[in-house]
């Protein structure tokens, strides 16, 4: 199944003046937020009704987030969008036949869409394998960022008459929203928008990969297994990075329990309002043996039956406000990355700067003949003798380059961490302010979906209500 | 609400139903008060002439009872269940305490004794003990509620209200059940002594329609029933679920700084939420399922009726047969057949009459019970939505002052 979506450039155009990073925060998600002038009421209608094109316009017209001065490079002059998704069948690395689904990218400059001309955008497909290495190649080149997360790779927290599965069109849908909005946060990120790589990812079609494999990125990769021994064995962390990996535990934990419990609610919710539609066919049936009674009976069981349709929009609201729980979950694991980095750095200074005081150490040792600590040249000293002077000499020399060689990688090594920790915890600054937004925002349309949906249960409630009462 | 017909049943004694003032239905309030003719004590007589020596109030002409029903749990009594009975009067005032049992007595004495007419039910005698909890104050509340309605019913009943039995109910201080009142009225009398075993053969169009009605009214009430269990059931589970996910949004908040009080905010909704929707499942299994219930138990003892209506007119058929068959002998008319027929065309009519009033009984019994449903639902709504509302200000205040900051 092919998804069209179509979008209106002009529209978006006439949004030129509007901080741009106002799509960048929400472009994806389906239902809007709400400004304190506007009754909810209106709001929601309009915005449930409205195609996907009229929603970019309405949220950029009524949110205005300002996350800081940032260098919008990228998108002040281009917009950005996956538009489309298509299936694909092909041969895979191991030469079997394989189907997949590949998303259309496309560029536009913003400057063309305000001139009132209409260029075919640059466009390419990518599929969501590369999405993941563009994604893995930032996290390394940039360990210090926390970097936006991909939406997930498999269907998770799904309530009953979700499909989990990867073709179903409607995560397809999913997933194409979330691409476009992970695409629109590495954009508009002050560091990550100037990266050459993520630029021929929007523009170089083929050969792409080859490029990023020769930037060497996964050598630079640390191991699992590194990472894993620094947080064990770092002794002095900076304290707030503890505390922010320990925030990110918790984010991770508390979302992923409301995500699933959210499913287990939607699951029941979908009952509750399908089993009404039972309503429905009995009074009609009932009406049939009745005179004076029938007519409102028969019009109530149509009000039923509406009620019991109306859960699926409903649910599918809401599924959106998972998937922005959802991002923030992964992006609590981003966070924990840049702190195990740090850690890691950390502990890599510590191990340099603990090597130095030994190496320093052993050079006293040699020079005063006094065997301080317990080792085995001082036993072995001992038991065969003690060296020449020649060699105590070269050994001396040796160790005297070593310490020097120690104390320029000590240095080296603290710099490293110092600015591991400045542009760290920048970022995290920046993460925090858009997360607490972010969340905020989801809150609130939250809300107003439970308004609309209590709202269209009282309509409802009270037409049949008034159906009853004329039996 | 009257009968449909006020013409003078031939059951009905020397009254007819024009004489007698209706006190209205199901509402308790809006009787309007006649003034008592007779005075309290003295003799009072029966439709088939014979005295009474306790003063009934009943029986009087300005029949308007209040009556109140109320519990009375008593410690000591505890495996006895009793009600007290308030019949307000003009004078005197009658209180009375019946057990559930006493119902049953009377409720089978009128059956007795009124065979033709339709009896309202009474909410189910027997409950699985360990499924119900006897004592609990909702099912205690929910039987003296449907005990409330079933007297209410009988004495809104041009006839039933006259009947002695309910007289002795109402006023008498200890009921004895096993006095034999030869009081019995002529149909009753007539009416026991009829067999079954006879197959009506021309079982006129309009009671066959009541009857298959009934049994399609009974189907759909059936399937009601199971449908809103359903929903109960469903919305339990439902509320379990959302009983774990408020708490969650509570404990995010507890390491959140600007997002402690929207995060505590959602928490308190959910909550709120959730305890209108306890409501609303409590509401409709007390109110509504009980009702519903007690509507398939009237049918039952409808279809009786007919069903006893059927045997009267089988009998009256296979007599009316041998007197046929009997022709060429010379007998006088039998007499004992034209009591049959008799007592057809007045069953006939007292079923009628008492169709047409359980027909709009019935029509206002639901209008109010689906109206009643549709109302606990807004109400659940309203609930939530309020909850909801309040809930946007708090969401965006910081918002507005962090912009202003800005």
């Amino acid at each position: 199944m092919v998804i069209h979506i179509c979008l209106e450039w002009r529209k978006i155009a006439f949004c030129q003046c509007l901080n741009i990073l106002d799509i960048l925060f929400s472009v994806p998600k389906k239902f809007c937020t709400q400004t304190p002038r506007q009754s909810s009421d209106a709001w929601s209608l309009q915005t449930m009704k409205a195609s996907r094109e009229e929603k970019i316009y309405l949220r950029q017209k009524h949110r205005r987030t300002d996350v800081g001065t940032h260098n919008l490079h990228l998108l002040k002059k281009m917009e950005i969008s996956v538009a489309e998704a298509e299936k694909r069948t092909g041969k895979n690395a191991v030469n079997m036949q394989e189907t997949y689904t590949v998303y259309l990218i496309e560029m536009r400059p913003v400057d063309a869409a305000s001139e009132g001309t209409n260029p075919v955008p640059d466009s390419l497909w990518r599929r969501y394998s590369e999405f993941e290495l563009l994604r893995n190649y930032l996290l390394v080149t940039y360990p210090f960022l926390v970097v936006p997360p991909l939406p997930e790779k498999r269907a998770e927290f799904v309530w009953h008459k979700l499909s989990a599965d990867n073709m179903d069109p409607d995560f397809v849908e999913r997933r194409r929203v979330g691409l476009e909005n992970f695409l629109l946060r590495v954009a508009s990120h002050p560091d990550l928008s100037t990266d050459k790589i993520f630029y021929s990812f929007l523009t170089e079609e083929n050969g792409w990969k080859e490029t990023v494999f020769e930037t060497g990125f996964q050598a630079k990769a640390d191991s699992r297994l590194k990472a894993l021994n620094a947080t064990f064995r770092v002794k002095n962390p900076d304290k707030r990075f503890a505390e922010m990996k320990h925030y990110g535990d918790e984010l991770q934990s508390v979302i992923s329990q409301l995500l699933r419990v959210r499913a287990r609610a939607a699951d029941r919710l979908y009952g509750v309002y399908k089993v009404h539609g039972n309503y429905g066919r009995v009074f009609s049936e009932w009406s049939a043996i009745e005179k004076e009674m029938g007519d409102g009976l028969q019009s109530a069981g149509h009000h039923m039956d509406a009620y019991a349709a109306s859960v699926d929009d409903i649910l599918e609201e809401e599924e959106h406000y998972a998937d922005q729980m959802k991002e923030y979950l992964f992006y609590a694991d981003a966070l924990r990355a840049v702190c195990r980095k740090h850690e890691l750095t950390q502990y890599e200074l510590e191990m340099a700067a603990q090597d130095l005081t030994s190496k320093k150490q052993q050079r006293e040792e040699l020079a005063t003949g006094t065997i301080r600590t317990f080792s085995l040249k001082g036993v072995t000293s001992k038991l065969f003798g003690q060296e020449t002077p020649e060699q105590r000499e070269a050994k001396l020399k040796m160790l005297e380059t070593q310490i020097e060689e120690g104390e320029e990688l000590v240095k080296e090594r603290n710099a490293e961490c110092e600015e591991f920790v400045k542009s760290a915890w920048v970022d995290i600054e920046r993460f925090k302010e858009q997360k607490d937004h972010d969340l905020r925002e989801a809150l609130i349309s939250y809300a107003i979906m439970q308004i609309s949906m209590c709202k269209k249960g009282i309509q409802v409630w009270n037409n049949a209500k008034e159906c009853f009462s004329k039996m | 609400m009257s009968a449909g017909t006020p013409r003078s049943l031939a059951s009905s004694g020397q009254k007819s139903i024009q004489d007698i003032c209706h006190p209205l239905s199901a509402e308790e309030s809006a009787l309007s008060r006649i003034p008592d003719v007779l005075n309290p004590g003295s003799d009072l007589i029966l439709p088939n002439g014979t005295p009474v020596d306790t003063s009934s109030p009943a029986s009087s002409s300005s029949l308007l009872n209040r009556l109140q029903l109320d519990d009375d749990l008593d410690g000591e009594t505890r495996d006895e269940q009793k009600y007290n009975i308030t019949t307000e009067f003009d004078l005197p005032e009658y209180s009375v305490r019946r057990r559930y049992q006493d119902f049953d007595w009377l409720r089978n004495k009128l059956e007795e004794s009124q065979p033709t007419h339709l009896i309202p039910p009474l909410p189910e005698k027997f409950v699985m003990k360990g499924v119900v909890d006897r004592f609990s104050e909702e099912f205690v509340e929910t039987r003296r509620k449907a005990l409330d309605k079933f007297l209410k019913r009988v004495a809104d009943h041009p006839v039933l209200s006259f009947n002695e039995h309910f007289n002795a109910f109402l006023s008498a201080k200890d009921l004895n059940k096993r006095q034999g009142l030869a009081l019995l009225t002529k149909m009753g009398e007539s009416v026991k002594y009829v067999t079954g075993g006879y197959k009506v053969r021309a079982r006129p169009v309009e009671f066959a329609a009541m009857g298959d009605y009934l049994d399609l009214f009974t189907q759909k009430l059936g399937t009601i029933d199971r449908i809103a269990q359903r929903i109960i059931k469903e919305q339990s589970e439902f509320l379990m679920e959302l009983r774990e996910y408020g708490p969650v949004y509570s404990s995010w908040s507890s390491f959140e700084e600007d997002l402690h009080d929207p995060l505590e905010g959602v928490s308190g909704c959910v909550s709120n939420c959730s305890s209108a929707l306890e409501e609303l499942t409590e509401d409709m299994s007390e109110d509504f399922l009980p009702v519903l219930r007690e509507y398939v138990l009237y049918i039952e003892s409808m279809k009786n009726v007919l069903k006893k209506r059927d045997q009267v007119q089988a009998e009256y058929e296979t007599k009316l047969e041998a007197v046929v068959f009997r022709e060429d002998k010379k007998t006088p008319v039998p007499s004992d057949v034209e009591k049959c027929q008799d007592r057809v065309e007045c069953f006939n009519a007292d079923l009628k009459a008492d169709w047409d009033r359980w027909e709009n009984n019935k029509r206002q019994d639901f209008r109010q019970l689906l109206t009643g449903m549709s109302n606990k639902n807004i109400l659940y709504y309203e609930k939530c939505l309020a909850a909801w509302e309040s809930l946007i200000p708090l969401l965006q205040d910081k918002q507005e002052a962090k912009g202003e900051t800005n």
